[in-house]
């Protein structure tokens, strides 16, 4: 028998890096102020047909602003929205071709599941046999058919968000917003409905939007990410590059957990950068050249992961980059330890270690004189 | 699984008494003073004081009372269905209080709503603005109606004015009056429980509509309208209920012509001295305004349990 296929695989897709691809949606200098508050400060954005799209950042950073200006709740004060290539002024929610997953699921209330994912289709006068048909098919798509009938107090959170995600996809829209879906949901159910959405958008080969303050969430789901702050947006690109080249401390720090070292540029190459430490313990040999001068500051930023943490008699001993420490704390997640190391009095690094095999006793423990080391290319230079 | 019935929280003494004060305030002055008009209704008008016949006589004890039960008797119910001033008074209230509640409806609901949608600073000033009206005399208000009505009226001159009209309208004295006086007089019971239960409504909820094609107007009856049935029916039995039974503005601002039951009841009670006759409408109206009201929600709750 031959093997049934589990479903479409996600391919490379990078549109963003082709000159010649047409944006699907187009923020153009777009400003929104609220008073004197700037909640969108300026911003330009292109986001490509079938790209899933998230705007991450904290709250009051403006992406649930950019996300309401998309769907039409607000005007931008200055710029333009295109929706493939439509210029979005003046066009009233009710017209657009974007459909939104509610924060809070805005289920109505007086209406059962059927009934709310019903609405948006009646309201564009579709043939009752055809409504019927779909409001079916988004019901068995998310796993509703036993509650079809139930109104939205009836149903546990996870339902109703369900029903919610059913409701704005019924109507086949060009562009699903997702304002932070999944924020009401426990730990689990939330990943699992984080590769559900990944699932459903390749299969509709529809254009995600998704808001989120977080990471996680972004970097499973989303084909890129947007950083913002205070109305700005400080890095946009694919999970993989935001996390691994962060183009400065903001986002170093704010995506996943990082090691900021400040250091001075002791020695430019072509070969590369040497750092020196503020702390004065140590150095740091790096392939990246930086347009800072010798003897500015700068900022190290080194994932934890990318820092091994030995006892001094192992070969690690002899790596390029390493310094003396001493531990000071250890974290057992479970999958992963983090050690809390102090190399001399004032610098702390972190290092993770995948726990591979199941310890009984720690080869590493407290108040243990530890070398930790790390290749070249670990991190990376912040100027910002 | 069920926590049983040991985990009942147990009432301290001061919280029996929390429960028993509405029942006791019920009990002293709905039940006791209803169940006196109830029995009155049964006795015949007598020329004595209190004017009817019989009374308990405790004095004679046990068998006074059983005499005076004796001699109890539908007459003045009868009498009621014989004389058809009673009912065609009893269908005219109903219908002058249904019509106002409908026209207060109309008036209110928009009043609710602009408040509801006002910006938050303003609620306050406009909530207090609605229930203004009540430091001043209910009577003094009803009576300053009849100088802005009447044919030399402040509303006859200024229509005259502005040349709408060439001679005055005839308001005052006729049922247009009374209309204008109890929508103008219970406006507030329908504007504040309706105005309570608009302010819940999420306003995401209406984005939600628009974010699905429903154009706003759409969606006032689609959403807005729906959800605030509750405080529409709360507001209209408030107007309802108060207007079915009223005197002083049917007696102020109506004409002759005008029939409602609290008026004919004043007349039997005050002119004609008829207390049992008057007792027995009094009986009469509130099972008219009780019976459908317990019916209905009656039905309100089977159908939240039906949902349940």
């Amino acid at each position: 028998m031959a093997k049934k296929p589990i479903g479409p695989v996600r391919r490379a897709f990078s549109p963003w890096d082709d000159p010649a691809a047409k944006p699907f949606i187009e923020f153009r200098n777009v400003t929104k102020r609220f008073g004197d508050f700037t909640a969108v400060d300026n911003l330009s954005l292109k986001i490509y047909e079938r790209e899933f799209f998230a705007l991450l950042g904290g709250s009051g950073c403006g992406k649930t602003t950019m996300m309401r200006m998309l769907a039409g709740f607000e005007t931008p004060t200055e710029g333009q929205i295109l929706l493939d290539g439509q210029d979005l002024a003046g066009v009233p929610p009710y017209k657009r071709p974007t459909n939104m997953m509610f924060q809070s699921y805005a289920l109505f209330p007086h209406m059962n599941v059927e009934a709310n994912i019903a609405f948006g289709l009646k309201q564009d006068g579709m043939p009752k046999a055809q409504i019927a048909e779909r409001v079916a098919e988004m019901l068995r798509l998310t796993k509703l058919v036993p509650f079809a009938k139930r109104k939205p107090h009836q149903l546990s959170g996870g339902q109703r968000q369900r029903v919610a995600l059913a409701r704005s996809l019924a109507k086949r829209p060009k562009v699903l917003l997702l304002d932070e879906p999944l924020g009401a949901l426990d730990r689990k159910l939330r990943e699992e409905t984080q590769f559900e959405l990944m699932t459903l958008q390749e299969e509709l080969k529809m254009t995600f939007l998704i808001v989120t303050h977080d990471q996680e969430e972004a970097m499973t789901v989303a084909d890129r990410i947007a950083v913002m702050d205070a109305g700005k947006i400080i890095q946009m690109a694919p999970p993989a590059e935001i996390y691994e080249t962060p183009n400065s401390k903001f986002v170093a720090d704010f995506i996943g957990d990082v090691n900021l070292i400040e250091a001075k540029v002791a020695e430019k190459s072509p070969q590369g950068t040497i750092l020196q430490a503020a702390s004065g313990e140590f150095c740091i040999d790096t392939i990246q050249e930086t347009p800072a001068a010798v003897g500015d500051t700068v900022w190290y930023a080194m994932r934890p992961e990318k820092i091994r943490i030995a006892h001094g008699d192992t070969p690690e001993a002899n790596a390029v980059n390493k310094v003396g420490a001493e531990v000071w704390d250890i974290a057992y997640l479970g999958d992963i330890s983090i050690f809390h190391s102090r190399v001399g009095e004032k610098e702390t690094l972190r290092a993770t270690v995948a726990n591979i095999t199941r310890l009984v006793e720690r080869p590493i423990a407290w108040d243990d004189k530890v070398v930790l080391s790390w290749e070249r290319d670990a991190g990376v230079i912040l100027t910002a | 699984m069920s926590t049983g019935t040991q985990d009942k929280p147990r009432r301290s003494a001061g919280g029996w008494l929390l429960i028993a004060m509405p029942f006791l305030w019920l009990m002293v002055f709905f039940l006791a003073p209803f169940f006196m008009v109830f029995k009155i209704s049964f006795s015949e008008v007598a020329v004595a004081i209190p004017p009817y016949l019989p009374t308990f006589d405790l004095s004679d004890g046990l068998a006074g009372i059983k005499d005076a039960f004796s001699t109890f008797s539908f007459d003045n119910y009868i009498w009621l269905t014989e004389d058809d001033l009673y009912w065609k008074s009893y269908l005219s209230s109903v219908k002058i209080a249904a019509v106002s509640t409908l026209i207060t409806l109309l008036v209110g609901y928009p009043v609710a709503y602009g408040m509801a949608r006002s910006p938050k600073a303003w609620r306050p000033t406009l909530l207090m603005l609605i229930i203004l009206p009540f430091w001043t005399s209910f009577l003094i208000r009803v009576y300053a109606w009849i100088g802005i009505l009447k044919n030399e009226g402040l509303l006859n001159q200024f229509l005259l004015w502005t040349g709408l009209i060439d001679q005055p309208l005839i308001i005052l004295n006729t049922n247009l009056a009374v209309y204008i006086g109890i929508v103008y007089s219970y406006l507030p019971f329908l504007v504040l429980p309706l105005y309570a239960s608009l302010e819940k409504l999420d306003i995401s909820l209406l984005e939600a509509a628009s974010d699905l094609g429903c154009p706003p107007w759409k969606a006032f009856w689609k959403i807005t309208l729906p959800l605030s049935i509750p405080g529409v029916i709360a507001g209209s039995f408030l107007v309802f209920i108060p207007a079915v039974g009223e005197f002083v503005i049917p007696d102020l601002l109506g004409g002759s012509n005008t029939l409602m039951i609290g008026k004919t009841l004043w007349v039997e009670f005050f002119s004609n001295r008829d207390w049992p006759v008057s007792s027995a409408v009094a009986v009469i109206l509130l099972m008219i305004l009780v019976i459908p009201i317990v019916l209905f929600q009656n039905q309100q709750q089977k159908a939240a349990e039906k949902q349940a």
